[in-house]
């Protein structure tokens, strides 16, 4: 059937005067990404290490290109579900090159991605992941399962490895045969499954409040307030990280949005009706330090 | 996403051309190893606004490579499709600053491609579509990059503003302004504070926990375009990479307007 159709259907306007080498230039332009063949390469010998000169502004702050980075992100499993909660704020060197970065990045009605680390790579890579869990659905007229997905995910980044891709990511899925599922991939080829993680340059300070609360049985509020609390944790002590929180809720039917929420107001009614944060004073005369 | 887009490009200190050439260094075992740097820091800035009816994109005209001045009239704009090379009734607008010359081989695939798809479909490509095939080509060169950062913009298929912006290995997110460039930290902030009304209250209310944030409404064109020219006008004074002239692009249902006008020489 499908090469019957390849056969007899054509562009609308493919007649329209074109010479068969343009015909074979536009196939190429349309058809998706091969594995490192499309990528354009220096022509040099060693292309990684020239890419890390260029463009690594960790290990090389005068580096000319910078990429935008930095993050905090976590997502933990609970009896209701998986929450996934991110801050929103890119960097590139000090610069904070914006504010409203959507890092949880929605694979499909039931699957979540995020992203940390290069912006370009998560954002590019897990929208190949989209289309191939789309193409999953449509030979097998099932859903894919989270185990699967990240399976291409890791695979894939795997077969680059080396040549100087950066992304932690996670996939948070809810499926009839595994029920909540969480995984961690990296850009190094790891590819774990767990209950609770926190990736990015926040991470550490995010584990910190989620690890002393974490609870598998709470309540679906309780979770998402924790989700809240752990990036609004980050963003107070991680330079890297703050802007907006974008928390999401995936339950068996879907994930559904618990909004993109700028941190300075939660921050104020978290230490002002919770009394946490009490090393930050909100009088004006004791912000001199001489508390 | 705005991706993560206006980035800094040159480094803090600024670098003479001689010290764009490739540099020599002696191995200890006496064998000499000539570095590869494809690029070149052009200098310059752009900045895109979106409103309800319209994008306008700007850009000043001065090309730079260290602190030396090439021309005065460089044209960082370009327009994106329509017929032929006049680009007639073209409805997309492309910005890029950093390296000219991997901005112009951008510029140019960019426009093929979106042609390309006129011919291939009978009808115009959206901005939602031209922005993401965008970020593709830019992807494309992951491991050997554009050195440019982009901005995109055009009327979206509702009839409103629309504007893209990039990072140099093309991770993109919609926005309501971005500037980009040399003097992208000089105007960037200035745009938050005038067009998303950051860190704006309103006057009246009650102070601490209970201060409403002023609300962004979109702005009028002749708003937008004085706040364009304003921001140029300022960097100029403090940036030595941006001036000679502002060339603006307001993009609207009925077609794409240019607007020439002088900025400061020196």
């Amino acid at each position: 059937m499908d090469t019957l159709v390849a056969r007899y259907t054509r562009p609308a306007f493919q007649t329209e005067g074109y010479s068969s080498d343009d015909q074979h230039q536009a196939a190429q332009d349309l058809a998706p990404p091969s594995l490192s063949l499309n990528f354009a390469l220096p022509p040099i010998a060693s292309t990684a290490s020239w890419l890390r000169a260029m463009t690594d502004d960790h290990s090389n702050p005068k580096c000319p290109i910078k990429i935008a980075h930095g993050t905090t992100t976590l997502a933990f499993r609970f009896k209701g579900g998986i929450i996934v909660a991110t801050d929103s704020r890119a960097t590139a060197g000090n610069w904070i090159a914006s504010q409203t970065v959507k890092k949880v990045i929605e694979i499909n009605s039931c699957l979540l991605g995020t992203m940390a680390g290069g912006a370009a790579d998560c954002q590019y890579w897990l929208a190949y992941l989209g289309m191939q869990c789309r193409l999953h659905e449509l030979r097998h007229k099932r859903r894919i399962s989270v185990a699967a997905a990240s399976k291409i995910l890791a695979n894939l980044v795997y077969s680059y490895k080396g040549m100087g891709l950066s992304m932690g990511t996670m996939c948070a899925g809810v499926t009839p045969t595994e029920g909540p599922a969480l995984y961690y991939i990296d850009s190094d080829g790891t590819r774990l499954s767990g209950n609770l993680f926190c990736v990015g340059s926040g991470q550490t300070f995010a584990y910190g409040v989620l690890d002393a609360e974490y609870n598998y049985e709470m309540e679906d509020e309780v979770a998402l307030e924790l989700g809240r609390r752990s990036i609004l944790a980050a963003t107070h002590r991680d330079a890297y990280s703050g802007g907006f929180i974008n928390l999401y809720h995936v339950k068996e039917d879907g994930w559904v949005k618990h909004g993109f929420n700028d941190t300075a107001p939660i921050f104020w009614e978290t230490k002002l009706t919770k009394g946490e944060f009490s090393n930050v004073s909100a009088k004006l005369e004791e912000t001199s330090g001489r508390v | 996403m705005a991706a993560l887009s206006s980035y800094t490009m040159s480094s803090s200190t600024p670098a003479f051309s001689f010290q764009q050439a490739p540099q020599t260094s002696s191995a200890a075992g006496g064998t000499t190893q000539h570095s590869f740097y494809p690029y070149t820091d052009n200098g310059g800035s752009t900045l895109g606004i979106s409103g309800d009816t319209f994008t306008i994109i700007a850009g000043d005209t001065r090309s730079t490579s260290g602190y030396n001045i090439n021309t005065r009239h460089a044209p960082k704009l370009f327009r994106i499709g329509g017929d032929g090379p006049t680009h007639k009734n073209a409805r997309i607008v492309l910005s890029v600053v950093g390296f000219a010359a991997d901005g112009h081989a951008l510029q140019e695939r960019l426009d093929t491609l979106v042609k390309l798809y006129r011919y291939q479909h009978g009808k115009d490509i959206s901005v939602h579509a031209c922005a993401q095939r965008l970020s593709h080509i830019l992807y494309g060169k992951r491991f050997f990059p554009y050195y440019v950062t982009a901005i995109l913009g055009g009327i979206d298929e509702e009839g409103k503003g629309a504007l893209y912006s990039y990072d140099p290995v093309g991770s993109y997110e919609r926005e309501y302004c971005r500037a980009a460039g040399a003097a992208a930290s000089l105007i960037m902030p200035f745009l938050d504070n005038q067009v998303n009304l950051k860190n704006q209250y309103e006057p009246e209310a009650a102070q601490g926990l209970h201060k409403p944030q002023l609300v962004a409404k979109p702005l009028d064109r002749k708003t937008t375009e004085e706040l364009v020219r304003d921001a140029f006008t300022s960097a100029v004074e403090r940036h030595i990479e941006v001036g000679d002239g502002l060339q603006m692009m307001v993009i609207t249902k009925d077609g794409i307007e240019e607007i020439v006008s002088p900025l400061k020489q020196d």
